[in-house]
């Protein structure tokens, strides 16, 4: 064998080593993950409704993955679990159904594996999406107003049950707040996320 | 056959050889600069959408009424644009300009080459407005639409195979260091491509295994596709400008396999912490940490190949950006290396300081020498000469203070955003204010660095219209008087 030979095949063998040790291993050792069944008699993680399924793809479309990760760390590892982020840390298990995954890697907002726990109120989401200073002074989350259409009260008209509801000033008197399909998948989406059962490797 | 460090075309007859040397770079003319044009343009397009992604940071109200330009779209347009479009292509011509040089022949099939130069600005494009639309893979350094992605692996093996006829068509001599190092980057680029693709969209690995997948691959982008382009074009165009050959064949070969052996493992670093098997975020801790071995290889052997030379800092344009790329390479890779320790990760995940390792990386280090290598490749090409000196010297302070100020800045804050995090006595938005000034200093940052990209747009610019200067210029465009030379009277020189 010449030394270019060598060359291409020492350079091939490299890429291919690595991608079996950091791919194909983790998978092996990963694929048959299940899920468990709870002390409620529910096997965990759920997988996703229809619906909740159409609001991850619009999380992400929106990129909320380059400010909030999905990943509590384990105890004495960083403050994760003292910030209230979870009450365990994550494990491969509570991926089963993520795809594609969305772990993420940076913090500018919290981490949201559990928001689903930490916040169950549709109303809030919706005041949080549209403006999050509404709810969050100081914070630098862009706003969605194109999730939400605003609509025009006609004199002598109650607002519909769904309109969102918003504290004093936000709209005009003569307006109400309505969440679009995308909005309305994104909350049940964020409302689903939630790595708050006991599995075998890691306890609330 | 023998790997060699000292560049295949010195010792023929020199007449000889620098008549051939320049039809091998005019042969490059079409092609090459279309790539380097192309690169450019993106550039300049990735930095808007920079300034854009940044000022959201500190002041979310600026252009947030549209979901086109929201900051998860605009964000990663940014990355996609400035990595597949301005240093991609920019590092193509760079290989394969190299490559021609270096195998003694010239450019062979430049009309496939403008072809593909024209379908991948349009593939960069079509993948672009597709994340601006929200079509989005939301898997970071993979948000092109997975048939974007499988025109810009092909084209890409295109290009390779184009570079593998230039070499087999050379006559017989040395492979130089920059050779091994430009395969490097033309076999593993579409083998990680290819495999991220496969691994993560078409449905290979499952649940964390996409992450893992993910940061072999972007780490990857980097660490085996753009590293191996600026290294290689540091060793050849050190040499070339101050007319010495490398310092040491052996620490070239040690560098090169150094690299190849660990750079690959590095990646799972982005997930320390993280829900993956513990000895899997252990191995890609062990793979940074052995980067030392590479980049120390790499450091003392450029270092050595300088001194004695430094002084032409101060009036070569080609070796200012060059050593400035080739010193933020040690500088990123030692921080890269410290930074992947538990210890230390702790704190810096999550936070602005990995941000201002990525653009240490991608733009102190592989972006100045690829500006260098512009300098020195168009002209070249062209016949003609940079139009103003002026210009390169904003060019290059404004995008060494730039980044100088971005680094730093985001490096700094970035620690305290970390140390903060971790402390739950502090609330959240505390933090988020916290930070507000360093995001600031970055959009300063970002403005100095894009100013320099203005400059260098308008040189390369004129350049290629050729509007401005007379087609030959009676020198090179230096920076400054070169020592021992006496000023040459303007009158004089006509």
């Amino acid at each position: 064998m010449n030394r270019t030979a060598l060359l291409y095949a020492g350079i091939i063998f490299t890429v291919i080593i690595s991608s079996i040790g950091l791919v194909f291993i983790p998978e092996y050792q990963l694929f048959r993950l299940e899920p468990v069944e709870a002390a409620d008699g529910n096997l965990y993680p759920q997988p996703r409704t229809e619906f909740e399924e159409a609001g991850r793809r619009v999380y992400i479309a929106m990129g909320c993955v380059y400010c909030h990760s999905q990943q509590v760390r384990p105890e004495h590892f960083g403050a994760d679990i003292d910030r209230g982020w979870g009450t365990r840390r994550s494990v491969a298990r509570d991926y089963l159904y993520d795809q594609p995954h969305q772990l993420g890697t940076m913090r500018t907002g919290p981490d949201l594996v559990n928001i689903g726990s930490r916040q169950s109120d549709d109303n809030w989401h919706y005041q949080h999406l549209y403006d999050p200073e509404l709810t969050s002074p100081g914070s630098t989350m862009p706003k969605f107003p194109f999730l939400f259409e605003k609509r025009t009260l006609e004199p002598g008209r109650e607002p519909p049950f769904n309109a969102i509801r918003m504290p004093p000033g936000v709209l005009a008197e003569n307006e109400y707040l309505l969440p679009t399909t995308d909005a309305q998948q994104l909350v049940a989406y964020l409302k689903s996320m939630r790595h708050d059962y006991a599995v075998p490797e890691a306890q609330p | 056959m023998v790997l060699a460090v000292q560049d295949p075309s010195e010792g023929a007859d020199p007449r000889q050889e620098l008549r051939s040397r320049a039809e091998i770079d005019r042969s490059c003319q079409g092609p090459v600069t279309l790539f380097v044009a192309s690169a450019v343009g993106w550039l300049l397009f990735g930095s808007l959408l920079a300034m854009a992604a940044s000022i959201k940071l500190h002041s979310p109200g600026f252009l947030s009424h549209h979901a086109w330009l929201t900051f998860g779209r605009v964000r990663p347009a940014h990355l996609n644009t400035v990595i597949y479009g301005w240093a991609a292509m920019v590092g193509i011509a760079a290989m394969l300009w190299l490559q021609t040089r270096l195998s003694r022949v010239t450019l062979v099939f430049p009309r496939l080459l403008t072809a593909i130069a024209w379908l991948w600005n349009l593939a960069v494009a079509a993948g672009t407005v597709a994340i601006l639309a929200g079509h989005g893979t939301g898997v970071e350094w993979i948000e092109f639409p997975v048939p974007v992605a499988l025109a810009l692996a092909l084209l890409f093996g295109a290009v390779g195979l184009v570079s593998f006829y230039t070499f087999a068509r050379r006559p017989p001599g040395h492979i130089y260091v920059t050779q091994w190092y430009l395969f490097g980057a033309i076999l593993w680029f579409p083998y990680l491509y290819l495999m991220a693709q496969l691994m993560i969209h078409l449905g290979g690995a499952t649940g964390v295994v996409q992450g893992s997948a993910n940061w072999w691959f972007a780490h990857n982008v980097l660490g085996l596709f753009l590293t191996p382009i600026g290294v290689g074009a540091v060793y050849y165009l050190i040499p070339k400008v101050i007319g010495r050959p490398i310092h040491s064949y052996y620490l070239s070969l040690l560098g090169f396999w150094s690299l190849a052996l660990f750079y690959n493992w590095a990646g799972t670093h982005h997930l320390v912490g993280g829900p993956l098997p513990a000895w899997l975020i252990s191995v890609g801790i062990v793979g940074s940490v052995m980067m030392f071995i590479p980049v120390t290889a790499v450091a003392i052997n450029h270092h050595l190949t300088m001194v004695g030379h430094f002084h032409m800092l101060r009036t070569s344009p080609t070796l200012r950006f060059v050593v400035f790329g080739g010193m933020s390479y040690t500088l990123v890779s030692f921080q890269g290396s410290l930074q992947a320790l538990r210890g230390v990760n702790e704190i810096s995940h999550f936070t602005h300081y990995t941000v201002a390792h990525a653009h240490l990386g991608v733009y102190a280090f592989y972006s100045m020498v690829m500006f260098g290598a512009v300098y020195y490749m168009l002209p070249r090409m062209t016949g003609r000469e940079w139009s103003s000196a002026r210009l390169i010297r904003i060019h290059f302070w404004g995008s060494a203070l730039g980044i100088a100020l971005y680094w730093g800045g985001l490096t700094w804050g970035g620690w305290l955003q970390g140390r903060m995090m971790n402390d739950a006595a502090i609330p959240f938005l505390d933090i988020v204010r916290f930070t507000i000034p360093f995001l600031w200093s970055r959009s300063f940052a970002g403005v100095l660095m894009t100013i320099g990209h203005v400059a260098f747009a308008v040189l390369v610019w004129r350049m290629l219209a050729g509007a401005r200067e007379p087609a030959r210029a009676p020198g090179p465009t230096l920076l400054g008087r070169p020592r021992g030379e006496r000023e040459i009277n303007p009158a004089e020189a006509q």
